[in-house]
């Protein structure tokens, strides 16, 4: 079968990095990405289902990949060659019961699908993000199907998912509404995770496609007083205001519209105020910089967007004593009293916000380069979301026997 | 020889191109056969020994007012209030005509004994004056006496404990001026007249108020029944202002009001050519006009900008009037009209404007987009009396470069105003009703306002109202060379050329429209018919 594969080696990588400086995306064509011909993934275990995929989609983690940009810190928790794609929406292929239904992977390769038993505190509480095993069981190591040598990953003709992994998809959801399923369950869980918002002032920065999903979550279940989001490009600036924005302003004026709607002083390089909560969904020293700024003492950063390697002045942490978190991926939330599987709020939310109008790009897996290029830069092309389009690929592939 | 009145002149196909002003340049356009071409009456004579008629005006005064060394008594409180920076355009040569009536005023009170003076720059709700601009419109000598000792202030419109209350208008309007000038004994208030708007009543019904005050006439509903705020017949601006003025009179507040008018003589030796009628440019001209163009087209902005805002104008004094103020200010109309008024016949499809680097606030500046717009659809716009130089729903082409550049000391709130008020709506009813309150009470922008050199928060708004009543009228407003960004987000249309200019504006005002060139500065306000 067909598939992009991610190999280990120290020269690509290195390439990798230079080509992904001078544009993004460009790591594709010189590092350790490859189409490759492959035999499809063998099933872990009997229950484990065959899955074709249909959209894969590029995510800001697989292009700092691809670019060399990745923190060493996943490197005991990913196993080589590995086949990115964590964005699914496939077929169940392999014979089986509902042959043929169409399901999306929620990729978090945790305890139940590393047959650990007991399961760690972050899976029995259902918050499988917060799996404390996935570099262990009968897997290779992998934090999610898309960085795992053992199940195969989106980007390719074929993978295998435990049952624990697969969602259905409901009849009359498109296939490119169901691809957005897997990013807005991570932008439900980041403002699910924020504490309460309910009236508050909320920035989010970067509006690509974290940013634009979590202002559709926002404004779906946490009711805020106000959202500012800060905008790059036009389009992006359209769909903020359209998906729950209450003022979208260039990133350069983020901070004054946030002081403005505060009523804050500006202190320099940070305000007086500042906003309850900022989301920063871009993840790069200079927004980590600026969420510091713009939050107010004892308020909350959320971190979305993927950091990596950043070096940040954390004095107005400490002074200010803001609250700092990580949001990845999603588990279990609880709404209105009662828990829910984040994907589930993901499936209603990307429905009724239709963000299916985030997928702006569609390519086969031959013009790899030119996507990871697209999607490296999509805000500048307008785009938001490119995806890979598997429903021309040779469908079904010979499975290895077991 | 003189002067010679202003005057209208048809282009013909023997017409030299015209100059037209474009910011920190300017350009000379060969404009369609048949355009009117407004000009503006040669500078009337300066008064030669000014010194001597300040005096004499304060000796004789107009209306009901007793001369002014009678007012003055040993101590009595005393209030100098003067014109701020946004006054004369450009700045004038020193001595300023501030300083001369200042220092005749301080001569006086001396003499009668009077020792509680003090200074107040009458600031509204512009940006305080830096210690040069002061030192240029008073003189060291002044400066030196007053500021030390803290007797040299900035009205402060923000500062509570220094305001006073002194009642509503029959229109239920609030009075409220500085408490130090309220409490005083006597306001000696030291006025430039450039236009009509200025001086009378205004001077510190609006120079020394608060926003609380501010807000009953600088708003869109005045400013759209205000046609124009040039004329004071016609006017809801003035009016409001008349009655706040007679309010405080009427609460004791004793005004002794000294008004100025100047010459049109605006432009330094080496820029004479620019108040030149150009088919009587030298050969002398048209060489420092090819060097100065060339020069410029070189230079980076903020050279240019310090070489225009450098510039200082030769005006010379054409009148003087002390006393009551009404009974002054009648004179002081007479005075301005005497320079600037030019009878025209007529509106025309199409208005056109050379749009200079200067306007009231951006001296020592960046003129930004919104400032632009006020000083082409404000100021230009309604210099008229009778009506609009251009038939409703016709169009506007300005010429001005119209930069999305921004002096985050001077106009910190404009960024925003433009950046995300304009980004919403460019409707001036709208932005004052949605966003008004909140930028006018925004407590960063009252620090600067109050500690810095900013204009008030409230500022841009009140620029952008200047323009509603041209709005209001306008089928069409173009700028040509623009930042097309700039001027979409000005709600506006860009065109790179004059002849592109002509041909947007075609679907408002045909294939073959008349058009009228006010060729402004020099000032002029256009009679027409």
């Amino acid at each position: 079968m067909k598939a992009l594969q991610f190999d280990r080696s120290a020269a690509r990588y290195a390439l990798a990095r230079a080509a992904g400086e001078v544009v993004a995306g460009g790591g594709a064509r010189v590092g350790p990405l490859r189409l490759v011909e492959t035999e499809p993934p063998a099933l872990p275990g009997p229950e484990w289902r065959r899955v074709a995929p249909l959209l894969a989609g590029i995510c800001g983690s697989d292009l700092a990949t691809v670019d060399g940009r990745s923190s060493r810190y996943f490197e005991p928790i990913v196993s080589f060659p590995f086949v990115p794609g964590h964005e699914v929406v496939g077929e169940l292929a392999d014979g089986g019961p509902d042959d043929g239904a169409r399901v999306v992977i929620e990729p978090v390769l945790g305890c139940a699908a590393r047959a650990i038993e007991p399961p760690c505190p972050g899976c029995a509480s259902g918050h499988t993000g917060s799996c404390e095993r996935v570099a262990f069981g009968h897997l290779k190591p992998g934090l999610q199907t898309g960085f795992c040598s053992d199940v195969g990953g989106g980007w390719s003709a074929a993978l295998v998912a435990h049952p624990s992994q697969l969602h259905r998809v409901p009849d009359g959801m498109a296939d490119e509404e169901a691809v957005m399923v897997e990013p807005t369950a991570c932008a439900v869980h980041a403002a699910l995770s924020a504490g309460p918002l309910e009236g508050r002032t909320v920035a989010v920065l970067g509006a690509g496609t974290l940013g634009l999903t979590v202002l559709a979550a926002l404004r779906r279940f946490c009711l805020p007083g106000a959202v500012i989001a800060g905008a790059k490009h036009p389009e992006q600036r359209r769909l903020a205001a359209e998906l729950g924005a209450d003022e979208v302003v260039n990133p350069d004026g983020l901070a004054r519209a946030v002081r403005r709607r505060t009523r804050s002083l500006d202190v320099g390089p940070r305000l007086s105020g500042g906003a309850d909560v900022v989301f920063d969904c871009v993840g790069s020293a200079a927004s980590l910089t600026e969420a510091l700024g713009i939050v107010r003492p004892r308020g909350r950063v959320v971190m979305v967007g993927m950091p990596g390697s950043v070096r940040v002045d954390l004095t107005p942490l400490w002074h200010r004593e803001i609250e700092l978190v990580g949001a990845y991926a999603y588990g279990t939330e609880v709404t209105d009293g009662a828990a829910v599987r984040t994907f589930q709020l993901a499936f209603d939310l990307v429905r009724e916000a239709g963000l299916g109008r985030l997928v702006s790009a569609r390519y086969p897996l031959d013009r790899y380069t030119e996507a990871l290029a697209h999607a490296g830069n999509a805000g500048r092309r307008g785009a938001v979301k490119v995806v890979f389009d598997l429903r021309h690929e040779s469908r079904r592939p010979t499975w290895r026997t077991e | 020889m003189s002067p010679r009145p202003g005057f209208v002149l048809e282009v013909d196909r023997s017409s030299p191109p015209s100059l037209l002003w474009h910011g920190e340049g300017f350009r000379l356009e060969r404009l369609p056969v048949g355009t009117r071409v407004v000009h503006p009456p040669e500078p009337l004579a300066a008064i030669e020994e000014p010194d001597e008629a300040i005096r004499h005006a304060l000796e004789h005064p107009q209306g009901d007012s007793a001369p002014l060394s009678a007012l003055l008594r040993p101590g009595m409180r005393l209030t100098i209030a003067f014109d701020d920076v946004s006054l004369p355009l450009p700045p004038m040569r020193a001595p300023d005509v501030r300083q001369r009536v200042i220092e005749a005023v301080l001569d006086t009170a001396a003499a009668a004994g009077v020792d509680d003076v003090v200074l107040m720059a009458a600031l509204a709700l512009h940006r305080r004056m830096t210690e040069p601009e002061l030192r240029h419109a008073l003189g060291d000598r002044i400066y030196d006496a007053f500021a030390p000792h803290g007797l040299l202030v900035q009205h402060d419109a923000e500062d509570p404990s220094n305001l006073e209350h002194l009642g509503q208008t029959e229109m239920g309007e609030d009075v409220e001026i500085n408490k130090r000038a309220a409490t005083s004994d006597l306001i000696v208030y030291v006025n430039i007249n450039l236009v009509a708007m200025d001086g009378g009543h205004k001077s510190v019904a609006t120079g020394l108020a608060s926003y609380r005050s501010l807000r009953h006439h600088h708003n869109v509903h005045t400013m759209v029944h205000s046609r124009s705020f040039m004329d004071q017949e016609r006017s809801e601006l003035h009016s409001s202002n008349w009655r706040m003025g007679r309010h405080l009179a009427a609460s004791g507040v004793k005004v002794f009001q000294i008004e100025t008018t100047l010459n049109n003589d605006t432009f330094p030796d080496p820029f004479r050519f620019l108040s030149r009628r150009e088919w009587e440019w030298t050969a002398r001209d048209r060489a420092t006009y090819l060097a100065t163009t060339a020069g410029l087209a070189r230079a980076p902005d903020r050279v240019k900008r310090t070489i225009f805002q450098s510039m200082r104008a030769p005006v010379g004094l054409t009148s003087v009037q002390a006393g009551e103020v009404e009974a002054v200010h009648r004179l002081t109309t007479a005075n301005v009209y005497r320079q600037q008024l030019v009878e025209v016949e007529g509106q025309s499809d199409v208005l056109l404007m050379g749009l200079p680097y200067i306007c009231p606030y951006n001296v020592n500046s960046i003129m930004n987009p919104i400032l632009v717009m006020c000083l082409g659809l404000g100021y230009f716009f309604n210099l008229y009396r009778g009506k609009p130089l251009v038939r409703p729903g016709g169009a506007l082409i300005m010429s001005h470069p119209t930069p999305w550049a921004f002096d985050p000391v001077f106009h910190p709130s404009y960024i925003d105003f433009f950046e995300q008020v304009l980004a919403e709506t460019t409707d001036p009813a709208e932005i004052e009703e949605k966003y008004e309150q909140s930028f006018a009470t925004d407590p960063w922008y009252i620090h600067l306002y109050r500690t810095g050199h900013a204009y008030h928060g409230v500022h841009p708004f009140y620029m952008w109202y200047w323009g509603a009543h041209a709005l209001d009228h306008l089928g069409r407003v173009i700028i040509v060379g623009g930042d097309p960004a700039a001027v979409r987000r000005l709600g506006f249309k860009s065109a790179s050329t004059l002849p592109d200019a002509l041909e947007m504006a075609e679907d408002v005002v045909g294939r073959h429209p008349s058009i009228t060139y006010l060729r402004c500065p020099p000032l002029l306000m256009a009679d027409v018919r």
